[in-house]
């Protein structure tokens, strides 16, 4: 059994305490926007937050998050960069095939929390561990300095 | 290419006998209208004039879409096709997967069946949407016109608002649907004159944006059902390979393995979700028989392709005397370029949603040879292909995996459905590992080119010989795409090379008896290879004759103005007659490529910078593309930009490879697909024409492997024709 915050809610996981916090979100708690891809740690398809860094879900095991506050695709526009970044997302079209988006929203969010204004080799840096294969990479970079862009235009809220 | 649309509406609703509301009057009868009426319950689809648009009274427009949505923008597509014709308010539209039916959604291009492959989407749609648009925007006219009993000819349509000015009536799309419906579907439309287009052509946000990028959209891997069980499945290491014995025990003893299923395909573990039950595949303990197997090796296989490559093929191609030319020439060129097998590797593993019971069987997939999956899974399960109802979803990538004429991972699904005898839905879930391992890869191919320049350096002779497994050998469509021998996608991008060359044959050895490696389409085809040999032994005669790569193509392309169009606006938009912008270190290069696939011409200018060690970053690419009528220019630049990123990352890492039969790579360590950081500036700039639209999610990649290697060339002298690059320029 582990107790954690998911989306702001207590949640419990009946699930054995080695599952991968991937499978819990998706088989166990029903959140299947956090997608599995590799299962090894190596595409991103299933970052979410763990107290606000990103975090590979697919190679975490659940009882690493015991009384943390989990976030995912589902909420993460709740979040004023996590807004800003999805409709960033949307007003360039990023996505093609869509199924890596969720993890590449999960970590820009992250890195913008952290660096409001990155420079090309910043994104380069924090997003080289999400990978697409429709290669929506051009898009992913200008859509991460558009969120940027928006979120300073506003001010700090 | 002919289409006709039905008057879904009224014949259903006579058939129904009753009711207004005619979108949901026949749930379950087996028509594609109830199948995806059905879908939608809570609609209000008061008009669907034919099988491809329902009109609710809510006032959404819904565009019923044939073909699968994997990335390619097709949704988008298709719905400006319909939303142009009826003029309807972008906003209003959205859009739904069509269920399998070979009579209503088939490809126009692939005969009676209904598939989504080769580019074709929009190319086979162009005219039948639009049509099927303008149909209904007439019976909307006719209700308007008949309630308010003005003329038709007094009604206009514009941005879904349906108005008559000289008496200021206005009505809304779904304030006329149940009148339309009552409409007779009109024998003739007049599709509107390209200048008077308002979306086609046009930035349209796509339609997938939203539920994309909020964790909504469903792809196979999200599907949930009542009981459902999750399959993983232990397959064998070999190609060939069975199951001689296995011990259970370790793999039932994990708490939460339903059942252990012995199936052809290898042994099928269930539980009811996907981490118990890969625990319990794991503990399988099986002793395989490699009898049967597959246990040859890349390394050989290229050394018995060698050995044929200096043997005459079959001929795919013959122009002219090319044995006596190649004598004759003033220069002699040769050159033999290697490609591996490479993995689709979409970022969704593959995976199948399935149940059976008496009734019939339904699949949740995202399908890309419906109907042949659905023809495939009724001979399975002694249906009418009628009773197999297929609900397509999105596919997380695909890039031609997820249509297999051989319908591997479907079928995987079929057998473990019917090792439980129907008791349960089952969804199969493959692991990376599982889909890297399965085969159906783009085949190894080896060519061997021979050329003879004349005293001018001008090509006098062209002889390209082929050497790989076929494609289409031993499936469905052998008879109408393998002639004399020759499998058309072995040598497509070959056998109609542009350039004017007076002596030209190309030739094919197929090597399908000897290989038993299963492999399929791979994201154009054979111009992923047909493409590199052509172009960069185009680059070599250029070299030779002393001559510039663009003019030298040029001259040679008199015949194909599309071809040299995109060729001198890459080049132009490039700065090709300017000298590339030196580095603070390293020596930079520029490389050219042109190809044509799909009736689609792409021509693309790389720049690249090398370090003294070697490495090297590739820059910038700039692209030229012709595929007609640019439908969507947003999305035509968005596969440009991914073809060149799927493209680039084959060209630098991509490898599958064999070792006795068992292939060596596993997972994104050892088969890395492109990162961020390796993606370059891409600028895409798009011909202006008033031809028929042709497909874009192929063409983009195809020429950036050969303008990369002919860029390298440029910068360091070295000539690479063994892809992957890899460290070949560390050496």
């Amino acid at each position: 059994m582990t107790r954690f915050i998911l989306n702001g809610q207590k949640v419990n996981s009946s699930m054995p305490e080695d599952t991968p916090l991937l499978w819990v979100l998706r088989d166990g708690q029903e959140l299947t926007g956090t997608k599995f891809g590799c299962g090894m740690g190596l595409c991103g398809a299933c970052t979410v937050h763990v107290d606000g860094i990103a975090v590979k879900s697919c190679s975490t095991p659940v009882s690493a998050v015991a009384d943390k506050h989990v976030t995912t695709i589902e909420q993460v526009g709740r979040n004023r960069v996590g807004a800003a970044v999805q409709a960033a997302w949307q007003k360039l079209d990023v996505v093609q095939c869509g199924y890596c988006q969720s993890g590449q929203i999960m970590a820009a969010t992250a890195l913008l929390a952290k660096t409001p204004r990155p420079s090309d080799a910043d994104i380069d840096a924090a997003m080289a561990g999400n990978l697409c294969r429709c290669a929506t990479y051009v898009r992913i970079r200008a859509a991460i300095h558009e969120a940027a862009k928006n979120l300073a235009g506003r001010g700090t809220a | 290419m002919t289409s006709r649309i039905e008057n879904v509406s009224r014949r259903d609703f006579l058939k129904a006998g009753a009711g207004l509301t005619l979108g949901l009057v026949l749930p379950g009868a087996g028509s594609a209208l109830a199948a995806a009426a059905k879908e939608s319950q809570g609609e209000e689809a008061a008009f669907a004039p034919n099988t491809f648009v329902r009109i609710g009274s809510d006032n959404r427009v819904t565009v019923i879409a044939k073909h699968l949505e994997m990335g390619q923008g097709t949704y988008t597509g298709l719905a400006t096709l319909v939303a142009e014709e009826l003029d309807a308010d972008w906003a209003q539209v959205v859009v739904e997967g069509a269920p399998a039916d070979a009579k209503r959604y088939n490809n126009l291009l692939f005969g009676p069946s209904q598939g989504t492959g080769g580019s074709t989407a929009i190319a086979n749609s162009y005219e039948q949407l639009r049509q099927a648009g303008a149909s209904a925007r007439a019976m909307l006219v006719q209700a308007a016109a008949a309630r308010w009993k003005v003329p038709a000819g007094e009604i206009r349509i514009r941005a879904g608002v349906v108005s008559h000015a000289k008496s200021g009536r206005k009505a809304s799309f779904g304030e006329l649907a149940e009148a339309a419906a009552k409409q007779a579907v009109p024998q003739e439309v007049r599709l509107k004159d390209p200048k008077d287009f308002t979306l086609i052509g046009r930035h349209v946000p796509r339609k997938d944006s939203v539920e994309k990028t909020t964790g909504r959209a469903q792809f196979t891997q999200d599907v949930k059902l009542p009981g459902m069980l999750v399959a993983v499945v232990a397959h064998p290491p070999r190609f060939g390979a069975t199951v001689r014995a296995v011990d259970e025990r370790a793999a039932r003893a994990v708490p939460g393995v339903v059942r252990v299923e012995r199936i052809p395909q290898g042994v099928a573990v269930l539980a009811r979700d996907y981490w118990t039950a890969k625990k319990g595949r794991d503990a399988l303990q099986i002793d395989w028989d490699d009898s049967a197997a597959y246990r040859g090796s890349s390394a050989q296989i290229f050394a018995d392709y060698r050995k044929l490559a200096v043997t005459p093929g079959l001929v795919a191609r013959r122009d002219g005397d090319t044995d006596k030319a190649l004598i004759e020439g003033a220069k002699a060129l040769e050159a033999e370029y290697a490609f591996p097998y490479l993995a689709h590797a979409p970022m969704e593993p593959l995976n199948c949603v399935m149940r059976v019971d008496a009734q019939g069987c339904e699949v949740w997939n995202g399908e890309q040879f419906q109907t042949g999956d659905q023809y495939t899974l009724a001979a399975f399960f002694g249906l009418k292909p009628e009773q197999v109802k297929l609900n397509m979803l999105f596919a997380g990538g695909s890039f031609g995996r997820r249509a297999n004429p051989a319908a591997d991972y479907v079928l995987e699904t079929a057998h473990i459905v019917k090792a439980i005898r129907g008791e349960a839905p089952v969804k199969l879930v493959w692991s990376r590992e599982d889909d890297m391992r399965a085969g159906y890869y783009r085949p190894l191919y080896l060519h061997r080119l021979r050329a003879a320049l004349d005293a001018q350096g001008k090509p006098l002779a062209w002889s390209q010989r082929i050497v790989g497994q076929s494609i289409l050998a031993g499936t469905a469509l052998e008879a109408a795409m393998v002639k004399d021998g020759v499998d058309a996608t072995s040598v497509e991008g070959a056998a109609n090379l542009p350039y004017a060359i007076p002596n030209l044959q190309v030739e094919l050895h197929t090597t399908s008896k000897d290989v038993k490696v299963p492999v399929l389409w791979w994201r154009s085809v054979g111009s992923t290879h047909t493409a590199f040999a052509a172009e960069v032994f185009l680059d070599e005669l250029a070299t030779a004759a002393g001559a510039d790569p663009v003019a030298y193509r040029l001259d040679l392309l008199g015949a194909h103005p599309r071809h040299a169009g995109v060729l001198k606006l890459a080049a132009d938009k490039a700065g090709w007659s300017k000298p590339l912008a030196p580095a603070q270190t390293g020596r930079r290069g520029r490389g050219v490529a042109v190809h044509e696939s799909f009736n689609t011409f792409v021509a693309q200018v790389v720049e690249v910078t090398v370090a003294a060690d070697g490495g090297f970053t590739v820059d910038r690419v700039v692209c030229a593309v012709d595929c007609g009528i640019a439908v969507n220019p947003d999305v035509i630049r968005a596969q440009m930009e991914g073809g060149i990123g799927f493209g680039l990352a084959a060209a630098l890492s991509g490898a599958i490879t064999l070792r006795d039969g068992v292939v060596e790579q596993s997972n994104f360590h050892d088969y890395p697909i492109l990162r961020i950081d390796q993606m370059p500036r891409v600028e895409v700039h798009i011909v202006r024409s008033a031809a028929k639209p042709t497909g874009v999610g192929e063409p983009g990649v195809p020429p950036l492997a050969p303008a990369l290697v002919n860029a390298l060339f440029a910068a360091t002298g070295k000539r690479i024709r063994t892809l992957p690059i890899g460290e070949q320029l560390k050496a």
